[in-house]
């Protein structure tokens, strides 16, 4: 009884905070400019397949390029002493401590043509050794070779993704660092008993059972990337629209549309459940990863 | 113990996040555009009234409209832009002044009274005015400039920013094939579109306030501004020039008025006042840089900003410019599509 008290003010903050918010986004994008029940919202929606299909893509991106650093990461974090580790967290979580538009707008500066990067590929004559090696080749193919000054970085989709992986990337660490780190030992040495190398006890192993992990993390990691609205308009130079900019404007562009707002999100939130209902369908520990 | 102390956070957190809360206490609630004030000025107001003022900021007038118009705040004065009054006024959500209590409203620059968006001149009292124009790196642009063909020309491909806000954008392009800024003519808005869709890939990014970062650090070579916002960036890299296009551009006015059911109108309207006097109009101005409607004001300032035509253009350029007036309904929603177009097209 005592336990199910504790348990109100969290009922209470999640029925302001999180159901009724979702509710009234569901009221709201099936109500008409002028009240009023009204599909119009969603029958207009075909307008930006464009702009679902180009977050999606970038969200998946960005989400497998999470997975490909964050595992190794968390996988060989999970063996080392406990001393390393603890270090290893605090390295992980600082940049969080951050406020996340500050650490975006920096990597404007670091990508720019005449940024620091740049700058510091110039220094270290990085730009001109790949001039070197470039005017040799084309000379040797007999094509025209322009020298070039710069990488250019800033104002790409690449810009936008690497903003979203650095953003986003401690949420993958962390839940398969921590699912890793809990693994029973008597298990990996049961398996190595048996005769199993390392490779079938990563295989057979630590990679089944940390399923979980990765599920939360990918959940954790392609929502926010899906709905993100800073990041392409910093890194991509606003030359692309994805979702979040676009339900932006429906609040604080020319109309102010709320209605179309809420369509947008909804079909948004649907398409994302749907998503990571099919992944955990597929993962055998589904059922711990973290919906929503 | 650690209940009450939730309890107690939870309180206060709540007690922040409501502002002008405060009932019967001698208050004015402000929001006004981020960085667009002299903050000591409101000291000053504090200690000559002994009125408190809760003062908020906003980063465009669409989410300080949007806030309104859920109607989940309580301001006493706001200092939207024109066409953003106008709309209000249409949509009753504006309270109209008591210019007995505003004797200062006399010192106002009679061109900026009755303008446009408020003809009868019932609901605001102008607080800074300015132009659009186009800002451009001397080091790099060797051509003349005096139109905003040079945001189209594919010499400076790579180099070139634009506004990221349909509004302003759409309206350079309309402004640049000859058309009114706002046109309601729908073949027009489409034929503008086409022009940035066209200008699309010359653009190095669109932009708002990352514009100070890019045209001072060299990053860009040219890009369409706001004039006040060339005179702080010039201080920080001289090599920038500032050009009122020929084919005319855009003069905004940002006034100050009090929306419907305001809590402490007096108060707001005495707090209108105070920012009309010369002294604080002074500060005001002097601190953003932005062009000032009062006439004490500008004879006061030194002769090298009241000189200077980047900050008052002469009359003649003035005829020249188009304040931004409330569109019909249907023709933002035009732009809000037209605008996805533009940023969807690969």
């Amino acid at each position: 009884m005592k336990n199910k008290l504790l348990g109100i003010p969290y009922i209470i903050w999640m029925a302001i905070f999180v159901v009724a918010p979702l509710i009234l986004v569901v009221i709201f994008a099936f109500t008409g400019r002028n009240g009023g029940f009204t599909l119009e919202n969603f029958s207009t929606m075909n307008q930006y397949v464009g702009v679902f299909g180009d977050s999606f893509l970038l969200a998946l991106v960005a989400t497998m390029a999470c997975i490909f650093i964050g595992y190794p990461l968390a996988y060989f974090l999970s063996r080392e002493n406990a001393a390393l580790k603890g270090m290893a967290m605090m390295l992980i979580m600082l940049p969080m401590w951050m406020n996340f538009l500050l650490r975006t707008y920096s990597w404007m500066s670091l990508l720019e043509d005449t940024g620091l990067l740049n700058r510091l590929f110039q220094a270290i004559h990085l730009i001109d050794l790949v001039n070197v090696i470039g005017s040799s080749m084309a000379g040797l193919l007999n094509q025209p070779y322009e020298p070039i000054e710069f990488f250019h970085m800033i104002n790409t989709p690449g810009a936008v993704i690497l903003g979203m992986v650095y953003n986003f990337l401690p949420f993958m660490v962390l839940p398969i660092f921590s699912v890793i780190d809990k693994i029973d030992h008597r298990v990996i040495e049961a398996a190595q008993d048996l005769g199993a190398d390392s490779t079938v006890v990563f295989r057979r192993i630590i990679f089944p059972l940390s399923l979980p992990g990765v599920l939360s993390g990918v959940t954790m990691v392609f929502i926010p990337s899906v709905s993100t609205f800073v990041i392409s308009g910093l890194l991509g130079g606003g030359k692309t629209m994805l979702l979040g900019d676009l339900i932006q404007m429906q609040f604080s562009g020319n109309t102010y549309n709320p209605n179309l707002g809420s369509a947008i999100s909804l079909v948004m939130m649907v398409i994302v459940l749907v998503c990571i209902s099919i992944m955990n369908r597929f993962g055998s520990g589904g059922e711990e990863a973290v919906v929503l | 113990m650690k209940r009450t102390l939730a309890v107690f956070l939870t309180a206060a957190l709540l007690a922040a996040a409501l502002p002008g809360c405060g009932g019967s206490k001698n208050v004015v609630n402000v929001y006004n555009w981020g960085e667009y004030i002299d903050m000591s000025v409101l000291e000053d107001f504090e200690a000559q009234t002994g009125i408190q003022v809760n003062y908020q900021t906003f980063d465009n007038n669409e989410s300080m409209y949007s806030l309104l118009s859920s109607g989940g705040s309580s301001y006493d004065v706001i200092i939207p832009s024109d066409y953003m009054i106008s709309r209000m006024i249409e949509e009753d959500m504006l309270e109209p002044l008591d210019f007995d209590q505003i004797p200062n409203f006399e010192d106002i620059d009679p061109a900026l009274k009755n303008p446009e968006y408020d003809p009868t001149n019932a609901y605001s009292v102008p607080y800074m005015w300015g132009t659009v124009g186009i800002i451009y790196n001397t080091e790099k642009v060797s051509s003349p400039v005096d139109s905003w063909d040079i945001l189209f020309d594919p010499d400076y491909a790579g180099q070139i920013l634009m506004f990221d806000n349909s509004r302003d954008a759409i309206g350079i392009a309309l402004k640049s094939l000859g058309y009114s800024y706002n046109t309601t003519d729908e073949t027009q808005i489409t034929q503008a579109v086409d022009l940035l869709v066209e200008e699309k890939p010359l653009v190095q990014s669109y932009v708002m306030d990352q514009i100070f970062d890019k045209l001072e650090g060299g990053e860009a070579a040219v890009g369409p501004y706001y004039a006040g916002d060339y005179i702080t960036m010039v201080e920080n890299n001289p090599a920038l020039a500032f050009c009122l296009p020929k084919e005319g551009s855009n003069l905004f006015v940002d006034a100050m008025c009090i929306p419907k059911g305001a809590q402490n109108k007096g108060n707001a309207e005495t707090f209108i006042n105070f920012m009309c006097s010369t002294e604080v109009g002074i500060k005001n101005c002097t601190e953003i840089g932005y062009s000032t409607p009062l006439l004490s004001v500008k004879e006061a300032l030194p002769d090298e900003i009241k000189n200077n035509p980047v900050a008052y253009p002469s009359a003649e350029v003035l005829a020249g410019c188009e304040t931004f007036t409330n569109l019909p309904e249907n023709i933002l929603m035009l732009y809000d599509s037209e605008w996805t177009r533009l940023k969807t097209t690969k």
